[in-house]
């Protein structure tokens, strides 16, 4: 099982990534944005950081980045795709994920511990969870307010689209409390929050998030 | 060369919390007959030959603003 990792200028968490993919049992492989070549991996994680200086807007110019336009063309295949913060942001911006994130209600740059509720067990990168459950892993963020009109708010409840949901407390103001939404068919999801931050006991405040990244090596076994 | 010139904000249903903190500076600076602030960007092309307003408009929908989010205005060069 390979799991790429995207590198983009200004990434930051892609080695913590990286090393989340290997502890999951999986092996990482390394991407770099500006070329056509996903390296035959089997799922990819975009990760956080501050792709491009977040200018234009946070994602929009990674977005569009060669290597972009091919995880979304293979993301409508069927290859499951994670993008944690500024890959959430990316790919919201790609189009592969409904609504937008944008600049935090408050203004502050939130970093803290955070705790959430899986409401998706059933993605193709949260079935080591139970429906349900809480977890607590770190979040951190300026842009990581989750938007989108009402009415494709409403839409997006209906489908059961919100994957994972901010519990004691909204980090951000994102609407409905959403920190992470998925694809309609289950294969892409996008949070705002961390997991690959919380794979350890040494340097996470849990290893809550491991279950991401366990959880992918039996969708593509599955598919 | 022609000059286009690109405005986006945010729509009027998204709130804009970096337009309420300059609001509420003005308030502390007395000008109370500020009733509202939105922030946006403005965006300055200067383009080869005659601007073709399709493909503008597609740059400024596509990438220049976010269209879940943000109302964009085209101003082309007049004639």
């Amino acid at each position: 099982m390979r799991i790429g990792v995207i590198t983009f200028p200004g990434s930051l968490d892609d080695v913590d990534a990286t090393r989340a993919v290997r502890l999951a049992g999986a092996e990482p492989v390394a991407l770099w944005h500006a070329e056509h070549d996903l390296k035959g991996v089997d799922a990819v994680v975009l990760p956080g950081g501050f792709s491009y200086g977040d200018y234009l807007r946070a994602g929009a110019i990674a977005a569009r980045a060669p290597l972009v336009q091919d995880v979304v063309d293979r993301a409508r295949q069927g290859m499951p795709v994670l993008g944690i913060c500024n890959g959430f942001q990316v790919l919201c911006e790609s189009g592969l994920l409904p609504g937008a994130l944008t600049r935090n209600a408050h203004l502050h740059f939130r970093n803290r511990d955070q705790a959430l509720r899986i409401e998706r067990a059933d993605t193709a990168w949260t079935t080591s969870y139970a429906a349900g459950q809480r977890i607590v892993v770190p979040v951190k963020n300026g842009e990581g307010r989750y938007v989108a009109a009402d009415a494709d708010l409403d839409r997006l409840e209906g489908e059961g689209r919100v994957a994972v949901r901010y519990v004691e407390g909204n980090p951000n103001g994102s609407s409905r409390d959403i920190a992470g939404v998925t694809s309609a068919d289950g294969r892409v999801v996008g949070l705002m929050p961390h997991p690959e931050h919380a794979v350890e006991d040494l340097t996470g405040p849990s290893t809550d998030g491991l279950g991401f990244f366990t959880s992918v090596l039996e969708a593509v076994v599955g598919a | 060369m022609p000059r286009v010139v690109v405005d986006v904000v945010l729509k009027p249903e998204i709130s804009d919390p970096q337009g309420q903190a300059v609001l509420q500076a003005l308030g502390r600076l007395g000008h109370d007959g500020v009733r509202g602030v939105r922030q946006g960007k403005h965006f300055v092309l200067d383009v080869e030959g005659t601007p073709d307003a399709a493909e503008l408009r597609q740059i400024a929908e596509t990438l220049l603003a976010n269209p879940v989010i943000e109302d964009v205005e085209l101003h082309l060069p007049e004639g």
